[in-house]
């Protein structure tokens, strides 16, 4: 609401005591001092008011399980064959190939807030697609989508699999096979890279792509966690954050795991709009190793930083149960969604 | 009744008819969907009123737009926020809705709220500065009561004190006197018509803010004018000056009210604080409203008590309208009360204009000296008193 009183406006903070002050006098009690009980009372309450109200339907998209899936684990086995299929190759070495398609859908991204989402496979983040170093991928795509798309790996391959020049756009309707070695041993990512680049990939046409290492890294409760964001209303500018698309999802529903077990974190940065995004972890600390290139992580903190296309694996043991925050410490995100919980508990993983 | 009565009536009633079956057509086929084609829907949602508590905040707001709309999350200040909303689900066109943000708000400082729809369209209030919105109670009552006294009771009341001199002054300065009002009152219409502009801005769009002003102008400036004529037809009080003067702090009246809504509802949202030299600047600037009130009476004996209606008839209205701003402040009903006092200024111009021409034409009786410099001098005067409160 708009409201001015134009010839009469004055904004003097200091000015109304001095009116007021004559209130005050007659009314017995100062009119403009503050109500000090009240504002307590509020802060107390106020930890538990901030977040997005109600619960996302869970019936196309569920983050809790596409935290802890890749090559399309959360299908049935059936189903499951549609889109993924492995033959091994003379060299011990696999061929992995995948069906992906684009595809314009409306997703959940808070509760009651729909967004108009162009996806791989119907979901964003797109499926989370996992090699081992030297495995050849094929990725059979076809764009069922209402515009030119693309997918661009990060990773070795030559210039003619690479998705973003203006012939590699595959037009509504058609398809493109991509095909390479699985390499380097990391933590990458695919994304569409047709243009304009910052609206393909603000409509949620990202997904991670892990290459593990031949000698595979110990065991541990793995799960992906791509930060992204939705602009809604057109102005260049994020209205939701999240890690996996849904605001605040894991404060309702946190992330169970085992204590005394490793947990290993990868994790993805492809907001757009936003130079920078970050990851803190509350009561602990974890290692990083960037971009997954080794086989260990080299530093020891809480909080990470990464820039658009930046990702890291993230690895931490949980010491004591109970529930821990994590969340970007930019405060602004972790309120507008970017904000979470892990369930730290004995015994093996109840998930 | 007569064949020709009846005929009349068919024929009357025919194209009315024709157009409720156009209407059915319309509503009943897919004829505007099909128009409309894919087009999203259209969400354009106002805010009515913010009040603060100190629990938090009560946020009414009105679908302006042509299409249903659903609010799905609030945010504060960047922060998505708990909140409840009465009635829940859609909100039909021109539907309300309230909603309860319980938020720890800051005393004296800036907060946003922004409404998220379910296609994650935005809508944005702005709270500049946050103070505790005043609930009708005696205390604010009386705050208010208080700035209606200080910037529309006393100026006037004061301006009145100049009663017994222009009775001395001669035909010459009661000519420039009654121009000076004529002065004064123009700058008020500019000034109540501008501020009736600006509000009619922030009223809903279905409510056609424009015409209901235009509207209002109309309807105050023909009332008065009935009013007027019916009051010298009873011959009541002591003839056509005294019923001028009546209508002239009327008009004041009627104007005073629009200020002092407009102050109430500023200081019932925080939007802004009044300080020394506003108040200061009202002062001054209403005591030549006083002025312009007993000028059409110079030659006419005047009872004191009549002097003081004429002050109250003149003043009053600023603390009714203190009340009405900050309690029950609506956009559309400050437009409409705009409207009555531009509408009053103008028809109180035009009366006093007639006044002063007496026999002759308008333009000869304002083309002399002192006429123009007291057009002049009004304006003048009601410019700089302005620059303090502006």
């Amino acid at each position: 609401m708009k409201m001015s009183i134009s010839r009469r406006s004055l904004l003097q903070l200091a000015g109304l005591g001095s009116l007021a002050t004559g209130v005050g006098a007659l009314t017995g009690r100062p009119a403009a001092t503050p109500e000090p009980a009240a504002n307590a009372a509020m802060g107390h309450h106020a930890g538990h008011a901030m977040g997005a109200v109600g619960r996302v339907s869970t019936e196309t998209f569920d983050p809790m399980s596409f935290l802890r899936a890749w090559n399309f684990s959360d299908l049935p086995e059936q189903e499951r064959a549609r889109f993924y299929r492995e033959t091994p190759q003379p060299d011990g070495s696999l061929l992995r190939e995948y069906e992906l398609f684009a595809v314009d859908r409306e997703i959940e991204i808070a509760p009651g807030i729909f967004f108009p989402a162009w996806t791989y496979n119907g979901q964003v983040p797109g499926p989370s697609l996992r090699a081992t170093e030297g495995d050849r991928v094929r990725v059979n795509f076809v764009n069922q989508g209402s515009h030119p798309h693309t997918m661009h790996f990060h990773g070795w391959h030559s210039p003619d699999m690479d998705g973003s020049m203006p012939e590699h756009q595959v037009a509504p309707g058609e398809r493109f096979v991509y095909e390479f070695d699985a390499e380097p041993f990391g933590l990458h990512l695919y994304h569409c890279h047709a243009v304009p680049l910052k609206r393909h990939i603000h409509k949620g046409l990202y997904g991670a792509f892990i290459v593990d290492p031949k000698t595979p890294r110990p065991p541990a409760d793995e799960m992906v966690m791509i930060m992204n964001g939705f602009d809604t209303n057109f102005d260049a500018d994020n209205e939701v954050y999240a890690v996996n698309s849904v605001a605040h999802f894991h404060m309702a529903d946190p992330i169970a795991v085992s204590l005394g077990q490793v947990v290993r974190i990868y994790l993805v940065n492809l907001t757009e709009f936003d130079l920078i995004n970050s990851f803190h972890l509350h009561g602990m600390f974890f290692q990083v190793n960037r971009t997954g290139t080794s086989l260990e992580g080299r530093e020891l903190t809480d909080t990470l930083m990464l820039c658009q296309g930046e990702r890291a694996i993230l690895e931490m043991t949980f010491r004591y149960p109970g529930l821990f925050m994590f969340h970007a410490h930019q405060s602004e995100f972790a309120e507008l969604g970017w904000m979470g919980l892990f369930k730290a508990g004995e015994g093996p993983l109840a998930t | 009744m007569q064949p020709e009565t009846r005929k009349r009536w068919l024929i009357g009633m025919l194209p009315l008819a024709l157009l409720g079956g156009l209407v059915a057509l319309i509503l009943r086929t897919g004829l505007a969907d099909s128009i409309r084609g894919e087009a999203p829907p259209l969400e354009v949602l106002s805010f009515q009123r913010v009040e603060l508590t100190p629990a938090g905040f009560v946020v009414e707001v009105l679908n302006d737009g042509p299409d249903p709309l659903r609010i799905a999350q609030v945010q504060v200040d960047e922060a998505y926020w708990a909140f409840t909303i009465k009635p829940a689900g859609e909100l039909g066109r021109l539907g309300r809705a309230r909603l309860d943000i319980p938020y720890p708000w800051v005393k004296a400082e800036a907060h946003a709220i922004r409404l998220v729809t379910s296609t994650g369209i935005t809508f944005d209030h702005e709270i500049p500065v946050a103070m505790t919105t005043p609930q009708p109670g005696w205390r604010f009552a009386g705050l208010f009561a208080l700035i209606g006294l200080y910037v529309g009771v006393i100026p006037v009341a004061l301006g009145l004190l100049w009663y017994p001199l222009v009775g001395r002054l001669g035909p010459r300065a009661l000519g420039f006197l009654l121009a000076l009002t004529i002065g004064l009152l123009l700058f008020l219409l500019v000034d109540v018509t501008h501020e009736g502009l600006e509000a009619v801005k922030s009223m809903p769009a279905a409510f056609q803010g424009l015409a209901l002003f235009a509207f209002g102008i109309g309807a105050a400036y023909l009332g008065i004018e009935a009013f007027g004529a019916w009051l010298a037809k009873r011959q009541v009080g002591a003839g056509a000056a005294w019923v001028t003067a009546l209508l002239v702090a009327i008009g004041i009246g009627l104007h005073n009210l629009g200020e002092g809504l407009a102050i109430g509802a500023a200081l019932g949202l925080g939007e802004v604080a009044m300080g020394k030299l506003l108040i200061l600047g009202f002062t001054l600037h209403n005591t030549t409203e006083g002025l312009a009130i007993v000028a059409p009476i110079a030659k006419t004996p005047t009872s004191l008590a009549r002097l003081l209606l004429l002050g109250l008839v003149g003043g009053l209205p600023t603390i009714a309208g203190a009340w009405l701003g900050g309690f029950v402040y609506s956009p559309t009903l400050s437009v409409l009360f705009l409207a009555l006092g531009a509408g009053a200024i103008a028809q109180v111009i035009v009366q006093i204009a007639k006044g002063m021409a007496a026999d002759r034409p308008l333009a000869d009786s304002l083309r002399t000296g002192p006429v123009m410099a007291g057009l002049f001098v009004g304006f003048v005067l009601m410019y700089t008193t302005g620059i303090l409160i502006q």
